[in-house]
């Protein structure tokens, strides 16, 4: 297999697993939602990322099948690969906490996606810009929604805007990985940075909100070297195929 | 491909609806890309999805296969395109009049006017029950992806909109 096409297909296992864990996070929401139309909204945001990963995953598939002649599909790619073979965001694979961090999550999370799916629409590759194109439709309704959450818990009660002070306390020390670049990464990411932060802090404005400064920055997720969590995300997502290989609904 | 034979297919995919929404087909939504035979009869059905993570889409594969074997074409292939990506644009204008009768508003704008603006709401939406257009969003989802959730100031009647998209 050539260097470019075992970049290019990392890069798109790498968008793939952020999407997919990040939706398996997200659906440990379904029913347990603080109001009925927020539970619908977050469990419709998770359905929405479950299908960009699949879309990832698919497309993942063909191209190992044709270069390494091998028989994957985007079963095999979610459910048979281990920890450190997933390169997703360490922010996709942290426990939910309460409503303010799963919010700022989805926001920090979205906001990314939606810079970093708007250079893969201008790639060269067609089928990741036609992936991109779709989804972008989606993730504007994350971002929307997401900010909207952000400003009215930061700008809400003193217990809401404590709750999102603690939440953005506890990530954002993973948001710096998103813009370090990996070796496979097939965008300049460092550059979407400055973009990033410009609509962090103008949401982050409205909502009574500050931006931590020099903090610590965690990485490692690109590479597959992950927080403790993940593995028990895995295990409980992996363990029905990994145990009736093969199972199908 | 003959004429005859496509138009009877698309006929054929006509009596096939979306799960979710029942009232509207297929072709109602704006699914079907394409029908393609090649000179071996093997009939290949293009559709685009709603919406990435969209359920119905399996569903509708599966359904469409089962009319055309109904109707005697047996070779049928049904692949996934998602470029262009699928927009509300496509829906008939039927299409949207079907949807209002059954009580879901339908897609008021073209999809390039999402309004981005925090906590704007697309205007206008009209009530199916009471027609009136004083009406309120209140969730940006819904039932299924393609909603969202509104309520009439007027009748005070909860409804689904079908979003632009
Ligand atoms: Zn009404």
């Amino acid at each position: 297999m050539n260097k470019l096409s075992n970049y290019q297909i990392n890069y798109i296992l790498s968008l793939a697993d952020s999407t997919l864990i990040l939706g398996q996070r997200n659906g440990e929401w379904c029913a347990h939602g603080p109001i009925l139309e927020q539970d619908i909204a977050i469990t419709n945001i998770t359905l929405d990322l479950i299908g960009q990963a699949r879309n990832f995953y698919q497309y993942a598939a063909t191209l190992i099948n044709e270069v390494e002649h091998k028989n994957e599909t985007e079963d095999s790619l979610a459910y048979l690969r281990n920890e450190r073979d997933f390169k997703n965001l360490l922010i996709s694979e942290l426990p939910n906490g309460d409503w303010a961090q799963t919010i700022l999550r989805q926001f920090f999370f979205s906001s990314f996606m939606l810079l970093v799916f708007e250079e893969l629409e201008k790639a060269n590759d067609e089928q990741m810009a036609a992936i991109a194109t779709k989804s972008i439709k989606e993730i504007n309704y994350h971002v929307k929604w997401s900010s909207e959450w952000v400003i009215r818990l930061g700008d809400g009660t003193e217990e809401s805007h404590n709750r999102m002070k603690n939440a953005i306390e506890a990530l954002w020390m993973y948001t710096g990985e998103f813009f370090i670049p990996a070796d496979y990464e097939m965008i300049d990411v460092a550059s979407l940075k400055e973009k990033w932060l410009e609509k962090i802090k103008a949401v982050f404005e409205e909502a009574t909100l500050s931006v931590p400064e020099n903090t610590f920055m965690q990485t490692g997720g690109k590479n597959g070297i992950h927080t403790e969590h993940l593995g028990y995300i895995l295990a409980e997502m992996q363990s029905l195929q990994r145990t009736y290989p093969g199972a199908e609904w | 491909m003959s004429d005859v034979i496509k138009e009877h297919i698309y006929k054929i995919l006509e009596q096939v609806s979306d799960p979710e929404i029942p009232v509207l087909t297929i072709l109602d939504m704006g699914i079907v890309r394409d029908v393609i035979r090649d000179d071996q009869n093997n009939i290949e059905i293009i559709i685009t999805p709603t919406y990435s993570g969209c359920p119905a889409m399996d569903a509708i594969a599966f359904d469409i296969k089962m009319k055309l074997i109904e109707n005697g074409y047996t070779h049928v292939k049904v692949t996934y395109t998602l470029q262009p990506a699928w927009t509300t644009d496509w829906m008939s204008e039927e299409g949207k009049d079907k949807l209002k009768a059954y009580g879901i508003a339908p897609p008021q704008h073209i999809s390039s006017r999402i309004n981005k603006i925090l906590f704007a709401q697309e205007e206008n939406i009209e009530c199916p029950l009471c027609h009136s257009t004083n009406t309120k969003l209140l969730s940006e989802f819904g039932s299924t992806a393609c909603k969202a959730l509104y309520q009439c100031n007027d009748c005070k009647e909860p409804f689904d909109y079908f979003k632009c998209h």
